[in-house]
């Protein structure tokens, strides 16, 4: 995995002599640090695709150049990454984040600039609603907080739940906030509320309320290193019922460290590797023969998704000038990929399908889609 | 009431863990008069360690186990007496902020390699004792739950052992009364100051594998957060002084697991460090420390 980085970190210092042939595109992702494997994935997706279109023969006869930066995970680090990438690359686009803390805030200076930028699975609402030059390519947390209170109270048979979220991420507090309004409304009751913090490692407080509380499911909307965590001790202690989250669920490292504590947990994302769908299928094939037999995730799809919005968006606009690749990217309309078609709407937001996962018997196994 | 006793076990065997690191403060403090913010890292390095061996063992046997917590002492023990001999020692006589700052370079130091040698991305750490969970009228315990209290407590007493009861531990406290003197007498300053980190080391290698078996997800920067509550905890009991950070570290578990477990699960950390301002406004040499005036 390091030789193909390296290399292309060559090939782009190579090009970068005559930057006039290329058109630079700019990725900030969370490639090292506790979420790692958000990062990796997305990387991993936008590099395909931007050697796929490389292959064909570029963009408006000019070939796609990626400049990456790490942000390590770490709060503030977005922010220096799309500064570097926006004045010292002079990038034409963002792509970025997989989480929706991290993509606020990088959006604002994206705004200012006016470079466009493209989150590939950040869900909050609130990400895209930064100003006109915010775009996703996925669906946002009101749909996703909707998908998981039906599926709680249709196949689960939930009637109380507890809900536990993280109380320094965005993302974890709105996907809750949704997941409640929407789980009340239908005749449900929200036994107890409890909070974590990013980084925390031990749960058994709360999970000794949750488990005093009595509820049928606990709905967790949180990211991996965390979530598995939690599983895990909720099991220790005893606590049977199953465990629901959403797309911060998705990552490789969620069965490294819950393993079978997590049978009969349920989560919601974007993309399954597993869908019998001829263009997922496709893209699987490739993928995993580029990323050494790497299972693509949801993150993967929508990293590749961006970049074939992205330039979908430059070859209508017939321009990378910001304000007409802006207009262009607003009026996309129908690009089919891995993680379905992307048509955006008036607020700049993707409508697609949801994935609900089951885990069984130690791995993560597709359940059932649940259309917008 | 279950709830209450499970909530007080809980906060005791997250408690016996800020304990086991708080004595690593302590106890240099007590000797060297400063804070080594490289033993939280020395911690980290413990549990990877730990889970290195780990792989060469079988998985759940208890000597498997014994030789992977021994192997992290050991190693770690040693790590801790080449920082002191190559960071600390050269400025021993200077002003004890510089020492201070060394302390902080070293910790960065051992995070960001630790990034380099480990990798940034957190690992899962193997179930190396056998572990089982029963049930007491409603109230559930786990092996590692019991494990951690028990090797937290077997160690603090053969750390008094040491101190009180052994050559090399009247030494370890003459040199903290007073160096010159202790020198004077026959003490190998420099030995007993190496030891001194060995020992502190090992506590907190101990402490980084009974954490990591407890929450099984381990990555370079995972001492910071102990680390700091474990220095919190060794000013709570009164630094310098060894029982005092035992409770100091118990008390701040229960208190930090009480406050999780309740309503006010936000403010968790903002609650354990009020109470440990409050603490200090009534006595502020600690609970169990002694409050000296300096004599001129």
């Amino acid at each position: 995995m390091k030789t193909p980085r390296l290399l292309l970190a060559l090939a782009a210092l190579a090009v970068a002599g005559r930057a006039q042939d290329t058109i630079k595109v700019g990725e900030y992702a969370s490639l090292t640090g506790k979420e790692a494997g958000f990062g990796q994935t997305s990387h991993h997706g936008v590099v395909l695709a931007i050697e796929e279109i490389n292959a064909a023969g570029g963009v408006l006869g000019k070939k796609l150049e990626l400049a990456y930066e790490d942000n390590q995970t770490k709060p503030g680090e977005s922010a220096t990454a799309a500064k570097k990438l926006i004045s010292r690359d002079k990038v034409i686009a963002l792509i970025g984040e997989v989480s929706s803390t991290r993509s606020l805030e990088a959006a604002p200076i994206a705004q200012a600039a006016h470079v466009p930028m493209i989150a590939p699975a950040a869900t909050n609402p609130k990400v895209t609603q930064t100003g006109n030059y915010i775009f996703r390519v996925c669906f946002i947390d009101p749909f996703q907080g909707t998908v998981m209170a039906k599926f709680a109270k249709e196949e689960v048979h939930a009637k109380r739940v507890a809900v536990m979220s993280s109380v320094s991420n965005a993302y974890s507090l709105g996907l809750a906030k949704f997941f409640k309004e929407t789980f009340i409304a239908g005749g449900g009751e929200i036994a107890t509320e409890k909070n974590f913090s990013e980084g925390d490692k031990d749960f058994r407080a709360q999970l000794t309320a949750v488990k005093a509380a009595g509820v049928d499911a606990v709905f967790v909307p949180g990211y991996y290193t965390e979530c598995a965590l939690i599983v895990r001790q909720a099991r220790d202690l005893g606590i049977t019922v199953p465990f629901l989250g959403g797309d911060g669920w998705e990552d490789e490292q969620l069965l490294g460290i819950g393993g079978e504590a997590l049978n009969g947990c349920f989560y919601s994302t974007h993309f399954s590797a597993e869908n019998t769908d001829p263009a997922v299928a496709k893209f699987v094939t490739k993928y995993k023969s580029r990323w050494n037999a790497e299972v693509p995730g949801a993150f993967s799809a929508l990293g590749y998704d961006a970049i074939y919005v992205l330039a979908d968006a430059i070859k209508r606009a017939g321009t990378t000038e910001s304000a007409k690749l802006r207009d262009a990217l607003a009026a996309t309309k129908g690009i089919a990929g891995p993680s379905g078609i992307t048509t955006l709407d008036k607020d700049r937001n993707a409508s697609k399908a949801a994935t609900i996962i089951a885990l069984k018997g130690g791995k993560a196994v597709f359940f059932k889609t649940v259309a917008p | 009431m279950s709830e209450f006793l499970q909530q007080l076990l809980n906060g005791l065997s997250l408690g016996a863990i800020y304990a086991l690191i708080a004595l690593g403060y302590t106890m240099v403090y007590g000797v060297l008069r400063f804070i080594n913010f490289a033993h939280s890292d020395v911690f980290m390095v413990g549990a990877f360690i730990g889970y290195y061996v780990g792989k060469l063992v079988p998985e759940g046997t208890l000597w498997g186990g014994m030789i992977v917590l021994i192997a992290s002492m050991v190693g770690c023990a040693i790590l801790g007496m080449t920082i002191e001999r190559l960071a600390y020692r050269p400025l021993r006589g200077a002003a004890t902020l510089n020492v201070l700052i060394t302390a902080i370079g070293v910790s960065l130091l051992l995070e960001y390699s630790g990034q380099v040698f480990f990798g940034a991305a957190p690992r899962t750490f193997p179930q190396i004792f056998p572990s089982a969970n029963f049930s007491v009228g409603g109230l559930v315990i786990s092996t590692n739950q019991l494990a951690v209290i028990l090797v937290a407590v077997l160690l603090m007493i053969g750390l008094q052992f040491i101190v009180y009861r052994t050559k090399i531990g009247t030494a370890m406290r003459a040199v903290s009364l007073n160096p010159k003197a202790a020198q004077l007498v026959g003490v190998n300053n420099d030995v007993v100051i190496s030891f001194t980190f060995g020992l502190g080391s090992a506590l907190a290698a101990a402490g980084g594998i009974l954490y990591a078996l407890n929450y099984p997800s381990i990555d370079p920067l995972m001492g910071v957060m102990p680390g700091l509550k474990a220095f919190v905890a060794a000013v709570l009991g009164g630094i310098g002084n060894i029982p005092g950070a035992a409770l100091g570290g118990l008390i701040l578990g229960t208190v930090e697991t009480f406050v999780n477990g309740s309503q006010w699960s936000t403010y968790k950390d903002a609650i354990a460090f009020a109470i440990l301002i409050i603490i200090l406004l009534f006595r502020p040499a600690g609970l169990l420390g002694k409050f000296t005036v300096e004599k001129v």
